[in-house]
């Protein structure tokens, strides 16, 4: 766990989305790892520049999506066959292809939850908490129209000091320290 | 507005491709932020808003009535009995389904094609979806005449044993309409976050702020999150695609799978989801022409986004064209006395008329005149088109309904179907409730997606020089 004071990281604003991924991939070329971008829309390549290729939610997808038409398929044959069998016009009780369907909505619900929900966990979302919050000019931007880099106090080349220089080289609009 | 001249030196013409341009030029990140900001951000409500909230509320209050008397007293008070059993219910559950499905084809299929221009309707596509929706869902549920009992539709262990029958494409409905609804709810929510988090941070009292805080989860806006965020977004969009194709499929099966003529044909399921998206289409139209009127949002919602549902338009309706002919040959080709019966009774017989609204609504007045960009831009014109093929759809359901039904193989039983005050009070209830709901989604929450407009702006480049430094 993270420590839950003192310094979170520092925090670079920029105007451009290029100046952004500009300064994030040399970060990340001069050995930076514990840093994060904040954008207000996707920029794929900034998550390139960072190192961040892919992520898990299609395999949770995946998973949810097969539980999901299993379960209903087990459901229908479990109900159909043994707890409730009705002869629907001399039908077998087992009549499978009539199962399909419910099967393939469930494996579309299921997986979709997955996707939804996996992606929240995987975010940590909902946190209603971030130190980042406590930067004056995040809130005004992050979510409009400016572009962001923290690099994180965890990181082992974290230096108040040398890091606000090392930021500062890439001519952002303001270098920030961003408290817990 | 009057039509556009189409020359080159008109600004919304991008001069690159010579199509309208999916955006007015000049714009930046935050004045997209603010044209969207402003509308929810304000204290100061229109009156227009009152008072179609007002007129809306009363036909939510209509259905209200309707819906009492109807628990009162059953479903008696409608006009359904032998031979027709399902009138207005299905007509207006169908119906309503239908027009969820063009927000599901903006929002995802659209996606999966990369159409840039569907951005700036898609959240708002997508509102309609599921409102239309809580207005289809409504449907088989207080037909079933004991509403209260409604979760026997479910497979639930209750004390009964009693437990639903797989077979019957009426189940498979409630699997189709329940997954629609809850996906719907859940990949509409999930674009949303972004743009919540934006009103929470520009919000400047204090309630709005607790109140959007609270609903956008913490998004911070984070490369990682935004990652995952698109990877959630194209899996729901890859997902809800075969589902919207699957729902109306089930919908039409409803139909196609009795020994009916007029509905046992294979034909049914396409035609069903060709029709749907064209009427929906048609509702997102009827919405998106006021709206951007009323709220000055034209440099989002451009001439290209009227024209190109247009062209959309154009192409569902020959298909659902294709479907009517088709059924009228197979009434011909399958040497069926009765399938031909069916046929000749829906155009010629004594509900006959009604074929002929949906002809003439359908395909008669947009086929012809779809194809001229010049109608396709004009705006007026286009509302009415809009206007027309909504009603043209609602009488195709009535057709496959209630012409199919109250004619059937033994003329002894043959009987007729007027519709009762509480029918229509039903469906122009419904009316209301979906704007009512419609009304208060554009007041409270972003009605076009901030984040995907702010993607297609040119700013949203990089530049060549950050991608060559880039590299691994």
């Amino acid at each position: 766990m993270p420590a839950r004071e003192g310094t979170y990281g520092l925090l670079a604003e920029f105007d451009t989305p290029s100046d952004l991924v500009r300064a994030a991939s040399k970060a990340r070329e001069d050995g930076w790892r514990r840093m994060d971008c904040y954008t207000p829309y996707p920029v794929e390549e900034a998550a390139e520049a960072i190192g961040f290729h892919r992520n898990k939610v299609p395999l949770l997808t995946l998973i949810g999506g097969l539980m999901g038409g299993a379960a209903v398929f087990a459901l229908e044959t479990w109900i159909s066959v043994l707890a409730y069998p009705l002869n629907i016009a001399g039908r077998p009780t087992y009549s499978w292809p009539a199962f399909i369907i419910p099967c393939y909505e469930w494996t579309i619900l299921w997986a979709g939850l997955s996707a939804a929900f996996g992606m929240l966990a995987l975010c940590g979302l909902p946190a209603l908490y971030h130190p980042l919050f406590n930067a004056p000019n995040f809130r005004n931007g992050a979510t409009t129209d400016k572009f962001f880099l923290c690099l994180e106090a965890l990181d082992p080349k974290f230096d108040l000091a040398e890091t606000k220089t090392y930021l500062q080289s890439f001519q952002p609009n303001s270098v920030v320290e961003v408290d817990y | 507005m009057a039509t556009k001249e189409i020359k080159p030196a008109d600004q919304w013409i991008d001069p690159a491709t010579g199509e309208y341009r999916v955006i007015a030029p000049g714009q930046t990140f935050r004045s997209v932020t603010e044209k969207i900001v402003r509308i929810v951000l304000t204290p100061h409500t229109p009156m227009g808003w009152f008072a179609l909230f007002t007129v809306a509320g009363g036909g939510a209050t209509v259905l209200l009535t309707a819906v009492t008397w109807l628990f009162l007293k059953g479903v008696g008070i409608w006009a359904i009995t032998q031979p027709v059993a399902w009138g207005f219910a299905i007509i207006n559950f169908v119906w309503w389904i239908g027009i969820g499905h063009a927000g599901t084809l903006i929002s995802a299929i659209l996606l999966l094609f990369k159409q840039q221009w569907r951005n700036a309707i898609s959240r708002f596509a997508e509102a309609m979806t599921i409102f239309a929706v809580v207005c289809a869902g409504m449907f088989p549920l207080i037909h079933v005449g004991r509403p209260w009992l409604g979760y026997w539709l479910f497979p639930l262990p209750f004390t009964m044993t009693v437990w639903p029958q797989f077979r019957s494409p009426l189940l498979w409905d409630v699997f189709a309409v329940s997954t629609y609804a809850t996906i719907s709810v859940v990949f509409w929510y999930i674009g949303m976050v972004p743009d919540l988090a934006t009103f929470r941070d520009r919000s400047q009292n204090k309630f709005a702020q607790y109140f959007y805080g609270l609903v956008s989860l913490g998004w911070r806006g984070s490369i990682r999150h935004w990652m995952r965020y698109e990877t959630a977004s194209l899996l729901l969009a890859g997902l809800a695609t075969p589902l919207v194709l699957s729902v109306h499929t089930v919908i039409s099966f409803d139909f196609a799978v009795a020994v009916l003529p007029g509905w046992h044909t294979t034909i049914f399921p396409p035609y069903f989801v060709a029709g749907a998206i064209y009427s929906g289409f048609a509702m997102v139209l009827t919405l998106a022409i006021p709206l951007r009127k009323f709220y000055r949002l034209e440099a989002l919602v451009t001439d290209r986004h009227i024209d190109n549902m247009g062209k959309v338009m154009l192409v569902t309706g020959f298909i659902v064209g294709y479907g009517y002919g088709m059924e009228a040959f197979m009434s011909w080709y399958s040497a069926d006395h009765w399938e031909a019966f069916a046929f000749w009774n829906r155009a010629f017989g004594p509900m006959g008329w009604s074929y002929w609204v949906l002809i003439a609504s359908n395909l008669v007045i947009p086929l012809t005149t779809l194809w001229f960009r010049k109608l396709r831009t004009n705006i007026a014109y286009m509302f009415f088109i809009s206007i027309v093929v909504n009603t043209g759809m609602w009488f195709e359901r009535f057709v496959i309904v209630v012409t199919s039904l109250y004619r059937d193989f033994l003329p002894s039983s043959w009987g007729t179907y007027r519709a009762t005050k509480w029918d229509y009070m039903t469906f122009v209830g419904t009316l209301g409730l979906f704007t009512f709901l419609f009304l208060l989604f554009v007041r409270f929450l972003p009605m076009i997606p901030m984040n995907e407009i702010r993607m297609i702006l040119p700013q949203a480049k990089i530049k060549p020089k950050a991608t060559v430094e880039a590299g691994d």
